[in-house]
């Protein structure tokens, strides 16, 4: 019998080191005093998209605030606890627009609108595969990398959407390239931006151009493979990157701008940089670069400023006090539309909590905070 | 007198510890292989964790995987349902460092390096075993010597009483998910010396269930229920195998022919406004082995022959997405001998090779078509006295690659040794002391090295050192209401070292992979075995299994999850199993634990996952009808109906049922 009593000794074992379940909890979000307060400011606060991982549903908004100096961190489920697995997989952009909030969800296939105050849901607009997001006279513009079926079903050209802001309904849609990235518009013209991502290694290497009144794609022109960025500086030239195809073609950076008399964008200089992302202030670009080594199995990380009125880089860093070194992968890069404080994301391993860093206009560390995964899109919130 | 037999036999190879048997290690590897069912395994001076027979059936186990979880230091990976995928991870080593052998054989992926213990039924095994560091015989394989830790799946070995000549089953399940899932089994006795089996298997479900996600906000007040079904889940799979066993006058002999084939929806994962995804796979598995086992006096040897070939096709139909069509075809020849030679009644010296050839060809842009031999070279002796044995082995491994159109890597050259003691400290040898030393490592997959530009070709293999203590106490009389009780307790610390991850490089997603990870695990494995026969025909089974694991990330102080615990793997994880039986009934009761985890390599709230446990009741009882038998069993698993997750955003099923309907003639 004594054998009972030595299993009897056993199992109790199993009982004192486990642990019940509870109710799962809606995520709590976390707050960070952070301190640097602006109550005069016109900027009420900083919005930033956390991407997450693919499949992760780790999409989360922060919220840094200039009246009170507080970070929230993971803002969105305690303001919305009743929609359904939170904000999403993968988030790709943020925008503001009058008093609303877009947050273009891509792997949740839909852009999600807040009330910009309160953070509270408004509503959703379904769009698949949906990447970035602009505003011109009362619309959105989202790019999509799945546009309407038309010659070949296994490469379908990506597509434009235009969304009304007060109903939030799609109003027109209109194919573009091959998987378009961003935008911009400019007199009543809209650059997007072709990368072609999906058809390695026959990435495409244009710019469409849509003429808004009718909504048509007039024109595409050739710039480089695999593009991404396209921005407008504040004398209306384009600045765009080419990803190049990660191995023999390196990544690039185009500047192209209306020849005096022509209604018509060319391209006028090929910048031979690296250049991931980039943010203006005034007459500066601020950018960085991602460059993957294959032979040292590492990665090169540059930083740089561009004057764009003579389009030549006049430094090679913005962060001037050595916070670079900590930085592993630069994910993210704004400007502060009234300090010029500059904003960088570190996205670290993809798979964990990354940095926001806020760095003065000559480029020394103001703050950092932890973010959620993959900090990445930021936006500004008017007071 | 035959239920004492009997008694001995299920006691036996429920074994994680000692067994009577010891003196006999010498003989015993030919008649284990023949007639295991009717013996018991040696004792084993390496940890071992066996579920056989009837006690194996009446787990409510869906597949392999399913049945691994009641082993200390398993953890699987399930991604839910019928179709969905199931690895398996030792003492947190990762699942590249498990070895799974089916029939003696390994099996092999060098695409990715994982198997898929969903795809193999528990239809036909008689046997699954868990080995921690490595088999106890030194004749065995040399690639045999190289896992961190090994599953055996053994198949039923046709065995046929005087005037017998055949047998056959057929069984049916049914249930939830719109299961349908016959199967069949013929054993023949084609003469004296041969006898052949055909074992057929058809599997088809939608892989439909309920799933439910609940959140309350911090305040009690709900904040979201909703229960939805998944979709996409489907499965439909064949299974045919073939085996013809021969026995020699020096030997034996074995053949197996086996084909799987399957058609699957990839359910995904559940995020916000996705509830369903477009990617299925279709797979062919075939492969065909032959072994021989030849006895010449002295000198025993062990000869496997394998050719394998894997079919998979991946779609992705997913209209949001990028169109995915790919083809991946594998191919394997494997050769192996082990030979074994007693040079005295205690001491026994070992000697194999094998040679390993794989190929991987896929339609897939820029794809380097990779080839591998791998060269595997062991020696091995064992020393065996009254109190004390000993067994030490060291294996060199010796791997070409061969990529199209560029430079391979260079060819990698790796020496691990092994070292297992055990010991009896006291007279009547209820008590054992065991423990082990032993360093493997795991070579980068063809994924790992070459994948489209996700692969890097100067990795270096992942290698893991291996520490084990353990203490074992076990007593079986045949007299007392107790008849077995078993006890068992291992301490380990294991080591991983240039542990392959996933590294971001640029921009967008693009990943490269690393020897970046050191991992430090440490972890003790509880395990505990009671039979009762409290009255005549009344028999009682207990057995009970804890894990404790602390495997830590000690890569860099610098990273903001610095020693902490690693994904998915829980601190505390543990089952219990308790099993009637009385006059052909036989109810059985498990319960799985599996502790707090988290989903990422931080150990922060937004990372965290909760523990999840579930019950599990089978009901069987069997019939005589003439010279037919009949076994009703009805299944419900997840008797709560839990709603949990073991993979984040993949749903397990909520409450299920199965009846299975088996004759046997």
């Amino acid at each position: 019998m004594k054998h009972i009593y030595f299993f009897l000794y056993f199992l109790p074992l199993l009982t004192v080191a486990t642990s019940c379940r509870d109710d799962e909890l809606v995520v709590p979000t976390e707050y960070d005093i952070i301190g640097d307060e602006h109550p005069d400011s016109k900027i009420r606060g900083l919005y930033l998209v956390n991407e997450g991982n693919m499949g992760s549903n780790k999409c989360t908004l922060d919220y840094y605030d200039y009246h009170t100096g507080l970070y929230a961190r993971n803002f969105y489920a305690e303001r919305n606890p009743n929609v359904i697995k939170e904000l999403g997989d993968v988030g790709n952009d943020i925008g503001i627009y009058g008093s609303k909030l877009y947050v273009v969800v891509n792997c949740s296939h839909k852009v999600e609108v807040l009330d910009a105050r309160s953070g509270v849901r408004l509503g959703q607009v379904d769009i698949p595969n949906c990447r970035y997001i602009r505003f011109h006279r009362g619309k959105a513009y989202i790019s999509s990398y799945v546009g309407p079926v038309l010659i070949d079903p296994n490469a379908p050209k990506g597509a434009v959407y235009e969304v009304d802001t007060l109903s939030l309904a799609i109003t027109r849609k209109v194919p573009v390239g091959y998987q378009p990235e961003e935008m911009e518009i400019i007199d009543d013209y809209m650059y997007v931006a072709n990368s072609g991502g999906y058809r390695a290694p026959d990435y495409d290497n244009t710019v469409s151009v849509i003429q808004m009144i009718d909504f048509k794609q007039v024109q595409q022109i050739p710039v480089g493979i695999n593009l991404h960025r396209l921005k407008k500086d504040r004398y209306d030239k384009l600045w765009i990157t080419s990803r190049g195809d990660y191995q023999s073609r390196p990544s690039r950076l185009y500047v192209m701008q209306k020849k005096p008399g022509f209604n018509q964008m060319i391209v006028t200089d090929t910048i031979p940089i690296a250049c991931s992302n980039m943010a203006f202030s005034g007459d500066l670009m601020y950018y960085y670069a991602t460059e993957w080594n294959n032979y040292t199995a590492t990665n090169t990380i540059s930083y740089g400023v561009i004057d764009v009125r003579t389009k030549e880089i006049i430094s090679d860093k913005f962060i001037t006090d050595g916070t670079e070194k900590d930085i592993t992968i630069p994910y993210g890069i704004a400007v502060h539309p009234e300090t010029g404080d500059i904003f960088v994301t570190d996205a670290k391993n993809y798979v964990s909590s990354g940095t926001l860093y806020c760095f003065t206009p000559d480029g020394r560390k103001k703050w950092s905070v932890r973010t959620g995964d993959i900090p990445a899109h930021i936006t500004f919130l008017p007071k | 007198m035959t239920k004492q037999l009997i008694m001995s036999i299920v006691a036996a190879c429920l074994s994680p510890g000692m067994t009577k048997a010891e003196e006999q290690m010498d003989t015993t590897y030919l008649l284990q292989d023949v007639y295991v069912t009717a013996r018991q395994p040696n004792s084993d001076i390496i940890p071992v964790q066996t579920l056989s027979g009837e006690e194996l059936r009446r787990l409510n186990s869906n597949s392999i995987a399913d049945a691994l979880r009641y082993f200390s230091g398993v953890q699987v990976k399930d991604y839910g349902g019928v179709g969905g995928i199931k690895t398996v991870n030792i003492r947190s080593m990762g699942t590249n460092h498990t070895g799974v052998v089916y029939d003696g054989v390994e099996l092999g992926n060098a695409q990715n390096g994982q198997i898929d213990l969903g795809q193999f039924s528990l239809d036909n095994i008689e046997a699954l075993s868990l080995y921690n560091g490595q088999k106890s015989e030194i004749l065995q394989p040399a690639k045999d010597f190289g896992s961190a830790g090994t599953i055996y799946m053994r198949t039923r070995t046709p065995f046929f009483d005087e005037g017998e000549t055949y047998h056959a089953r057929a069984t049916i399940r049914t249930g939830s998910f719109d299961l349908l899932n016959p199967s069949a089994l013929v054993e023949l006795k084609l003469s004296e010396r041969v006898s052949a089996s055909l074992s057929a298997e058809w599997v088809n479900s939608s892989g439909k269930y309920k799933f439910r996600y609940r959140r309350v906000n911090p305040a009690g007040e709900l904040a979201y229920d909703t229960t939805a079904v998944r979709q996409n889940g489907d499965i439909n799979a064949t299974r045919i195998e073939l085996n013809t066993h021969g026995s020699l006058r020096t030997g034996s002999w074995t053949f197996k022919a086996y084909n799987y084939n399957s058609e699957r929806g990839v359910p995904g994962a559940i995020v916000n406004n996705v509830w369903r995804r477009g990617e299925r796979i279709w797979d062919t598995n075939s492969f065909v082995q032959g072994r021989y086992t030849g006895h010449f006096g002295r000198l025993t040897t062990l000869n496997n022959v394998k050719y394998a070939f894997y079919r998979t096709h991946y779609v992705n139909n997913d209209d949001k997405q990028v169109k995915i069509d790919n083809l991946y075809k594998q191919k394997e020849i494997y050769i192996s001998s082990a030979n074994e030679y007693e040079i005295a009644e205690f001491w026994r010296l070992s000697a194999s090779y094998d040679f390993l050839w794989n190929d991987l060809d896929a339609d897939v842009y820029g794809f380097v078509k990779p080839s591998r031999v791998s060269q595997f070279l062991s020696a091995a002796t064992a020393l065996s006295f009254d109190r004390v044995k000993v067994q030490a082995s060291a294996l060199g491994t010796f791997i070409h690659d061969r990529i199209e159109g560029q430079k391979a890597p260079r060819d990698k050259c790796v020496f691990t040794p092994a070292v297992f003691i055990s010991s009896y400290p006291l007279r009547n040898k209820d008590f054992s002391l065991r423990a082990f030393y032993k360093q493997s490592f795991r070579m980068p997959t063809f994924n790992d090295l070459y994948y489209a530009d996700m692969g890097n070709s100067q990795l270096s293999p992942e290698r893991v050192t291996q520490y084990n203590v353990g203490i074992a106490y076990e007593h079986s009389t045949y007299s007392s209401p107790v008849s077995a009780a078993r006890l068992s307790a291992d301490v380990y610390y294991n080591k991983v070292k240039d542990k392959i991850v996933a590294y971001p490089k640029g921009q967008q997603f693009r990943w490269t992979m690393l020897n970046l990870g050191l991992v430090d695990i440490r972890g003790i494995d509880l395990t505990g075995l009671l039979t009762l026969h409290p009255y005549k025909d009344l028999y009682v089974t207990v057995r009970a299994q804890y894990t404790f694991q602390r495997a830590i990330d000690v890569t860099d102080p610098a990273d903001n999850y610095y020693r902490h615990q690693i994904p998915y793997i829980p601190r505390h994880s543990g089952s219990a199993v308790g099993n009637l039986t009385w006059r052909g009934w036989g109810l059985n009761y498990s319960w799985i634990y599996v502790g707090e985890r988290y989903n990422q390599q931080e150990n922060i709230r937004y990372n965290y996952t909760q523990p999840w446990y579930t019950s599990d009741v089978s009901l069987s009882k069997d019939f005589r009808l003439g010279r037919v038998s009949l076994r009703v069993l009805i299944e419900i698993n997840n008797l709560l109906s839990q709603d949990y997750d073991v993979i984040l955003n993949y749903p397990m099923p909520k409450r299920n049922y199965r009846f299975t309907l088996t004759v046997e003639i």
